[in-house]
């Protein structure tokens, strides 16, 4: 995890490894949680949350269509997560300022990967387990095993971010 | 009178709801071959490389192109010579819902948009025009909301000039930024009321891609294609893949605008009963 932050913002890598999925709702919840002293459903020190809510998983796959959703709207409930120890995300687009300084403050990182392409990401996706939020249906928190996940840094630990770039 | 019966409207849903997510448009996917050649910049292409390998894979394996398999909407284009037995929105909301059970589609559909709740599979939003004849036309569209929530109306005054509506529609481009899946295709409405210059700018996206532009398309996808917020806004000459307008009427003291802007991912299928 620590080559995490090592990373810079335009930089291609393949993920191997465990990411949790998470959107709007689930962002709601684990903050409430956080805020009124409860339990997350996972351990967030360390953790890469994937912005995404899979469609059902058809019969003898590992998972359905799997790409990001749009990381803007979980920008309210993201630098708490941060200052909590969460160290990456996955999603799609820009980020607020906020978000970005949270980012370079806390030294996580933000990736994107290949958004409107859910069907290919599913080839990448090894393993998925439900683990919390199951009455939320698609917006449930999934623990998913990765290899060779692609991923592009976009902000950086260093607040380095891609739509600078050009 | 020709009689259809409702349960045939289900069938034909079901099955457009299976191609519509699974089989990228023709249209689209021919666009998209021809964005990855005109792309100069090495990551534009690659991502472009990746979009139609999507759909390939998404064809071949029976995996939605998109995951976020959106509200579906569909159009019915109903011949007043028509009889349907049974009743028809009924139908059609049975044949959303079969068709994403059947084809482990996402639930995407709150029951209600305050409260949220367990999400669903339907209903969906049904637009309907009478048309003469006997036939009647269904088109499914599952309209993604990454992009969905980039729409933007304004009421401009009659005596706005061209420049200014040309504007907005370019802001509400930019707007969307990398956002929303781009390349994007965006659908316009102009005239009628605020209500119908928005479904005319989301009947626009089905308009086929390589149909002849007007002036005002080409002009717009070019200044479009300017703003170099490229394949998922990371550069390159391709933000839009077109832009495709609708016309209509509309009163003395105004003139509505309507964008609505779809992802790469434009998805829709038609049959005609």
């Amino acid at each position: 995890m620590k080559k995490l932050n090592s990373l810079k913002a335009g930089q291609q890598i393949f993920f191997s490894g465990t990411i949790y999925t998470a959107r709007d709702q689930a962002h709601k919840r684990m903050v409430a949680a956080i805020k009124t002293g409860k339990r997350l459903p996972f351990e967030l020190k360390g953790a890469i949350i994937y912005y995404c809510g899979p469609t059902r998983t058809p019969k003898g796959k590992v998972i359905g269509s799997c790409g990001p959703t749009t990381s803007l709207r979980m920008d309210e409930f993201t630098p708490l997560l941060l200052a909590q120890g969460l160290s990456g995300m996955i999603g799609k687009g820009g980020r607020s300022k906020e978000v970005r300084d949270a980012i370079k403050k806390y030294k996580g990182v933000y990736f994107v990967t290949y958004a409107g392409c859910g069907a290919l990401l599913s080839k990448y996706v090894k393993g998925a387990k439900t683990i919390a939020y199951r009455d939320l249906g698609p917006e449930a928190i999934i623990k998913l095993e990765v290899k060779d996940f692609p991923l592009i840094v976009a902000i950086d630990a260093n607040g380095g971010c891609i739509y600078d770039a050009d | 009178m020709r009689e259809i019966k409702a349960s045939r409207i289900t069938q034909a849903v079901t099955e457009l709801v299976r191609q519509a997510n699974f089989i990228l448009r023709q249209d689209v996917l021919s666009a998209l071959r021809g964005a990855y050649k005109f792309e100069k910049n090495q990551r534009a292409k690659t991502i472009l490389k990746a979009i139609l390998d999507n759909a390939a894979y998404a064809r071949k394996k029976n995996l939605a192109i998109c995951q976020d398999t959106g509200m579906p909407v569909v159009f019915v284009e109903a011949g007043q010579d028509v009889k349907i037995s049974g009743d028809l929105k009924a139908a059609i909301n049975k044949g959303i819902e079969e068709g994403y059970k059947k084809y482990f589609l996402r639930n995407s559909i709150v029951s209600d948009p305050l409260l949220r709740g367990k999400p669903k599979f339907s209903p969906c939003v049904i637009h309907t025009d009478i048309v003469r004849g006997n036939k009647i036309k269904l088109t499914v569209m599952p309209k993604g909301f990454g992009c969905e929530n980039k729409s933007q109306l304004k009421m401009f005054k009659p005596t706005a000039a061209t420049e200014e509506i040309k504007k907005f529609i370019v802001e509400a481009v930019k707007s969307a930024g990398p956002d929303a899946c781009p390349p994007y295709i965006v659908g316009v409405g102009i005239g009628g009321t605020a209500d119908y210059a928005s479904i005319l700018a989301k009947k626009a996206l089905l308009i086929k891609i390589q149909a002849e532009n007007s002036k005002l398309e080409e002009d717009l996808l070019k200044k479009i294609n300017k703003t170099g917020i490229g394949p998922m806004g990371l550069g390159g000459r391709c933000t839009a893949l077109a832009v495709k307008i609708q016309k209509y009427p509309t009163h003395i003291a105004g003139l509505p605008v309507s964008v609505n802007i779809s992802c790469h991912a434009l998805r829709s299928a038609s049959i005609i009963l």
